[in-house]
């Protein structure tokens, strides 16, 4: 399916850029007029992967993270965050609820969120490459003034 | 993130306002510890009114506050929960382990 639209952020790995990559995420997603439960399911899935690269692929490092945000004519949008960190050794592993390499200050349930809040998260990961997590979501089409 | 803190009557209460998410959550953490370590109250009142939003660094927020609470024989509460924060704790199924209220929104 061709894109309608697309646009690509890059940032460093710096925490203060987690509001700022879900907040450019839901400006994006707003072109497709979500209500406020779907856009606040894109920007805390979108915090939760951009959170994954601060803590996890650049643990002792500051590094790159892009932003990809794309729609289509389905109505939906697909967010891809990518990193060139340390990669996941285990993607079937991180996925589990509770599962977290991150010590008491995380929950291990970032996935857990991201897959309950978006339709597909596809995760794409080499160790000491880096990672691309793909999140997709439907957006509802409603009736003009609803 | 800012964070009010009252005490009486052996009860805590720490108001949380503004965005819950990796990068407040060590101060919020650190922040729950000391008033729990100094007031050593006998109920703790987590106010999560004024959180506009939570990812799930609040989670591990509210867990290590229920660890605490545990340790000091103290009652934990979350209390204003909103909806964006409600259905996070929701998708993790924290309400089984936590004692959970709604906002009234």
């Amino acid at each position: 399916m061709k894109e309608t639209n697309c646009v690509k952020l890059e940032f460093l790995s710096r925490s203060v850029n987690e509001g700022f990559a879900r907040a450019a995420a839901a400006v994006f997603a707003s072109q497709l007029d979500p209500t406020l439960d779907e856009l606040n399911d894109v920007k805390t899935a979108v915090s939760e992967a951009v959170t994954n690269c601060i803590v996890h692929a650049y643990p002792d490092s500051i590094g790159k993270i892009s932003l990809r945000a794309r729609s289509f004519p389905d109505n939906s949008v697909e967010i891809t965050v990518r990193d060139w960190g340390c990669g996941i050794p285990d993607i079937e592993k991180a996925r589990e609820p509770m599962f977290t390499t991150g010590g008491d200050e995380r929950s291990g349930m970032g996935f857990t969120i991201m897959e309950s809040f978006m339709d597909r998260v596809k995760v794409r990961s080499a160790p000491g490459k880096g990672t691309a997590i793909t999140m997709r979501r439907r957006i509802s089409v409603r009736a003009l003034g609803k | 993130m800012r964070i009010e803190e009252c005490f009486g009557v052996g009860k805590l209460t720490l108001s949380l306002h503004g965005e819950l998410d990796h990068h407040a959550a060590g101060h919020v953490s650190r922040e729950i510890e000391r008033a729990a370590d100094e007031h050593l109250p006998v109920s703790c009142v987590l106010d999560l009114s004024g959180v506009s939003f939570m990812d799930s660094s609040g989670i591990a927020v509210i867990i290590k506050a229920r660890r605490r609470a545990d340790e000091l024989g103290a009652s934990l509460r979350v209390v204003g929960v909103g909806r964006q924060p409600g259905r996070v704790l929701a998708a993790a199924g924290i309400g089984r382990i936590i004692d959970i209220e709604a906002s009234r929104e």
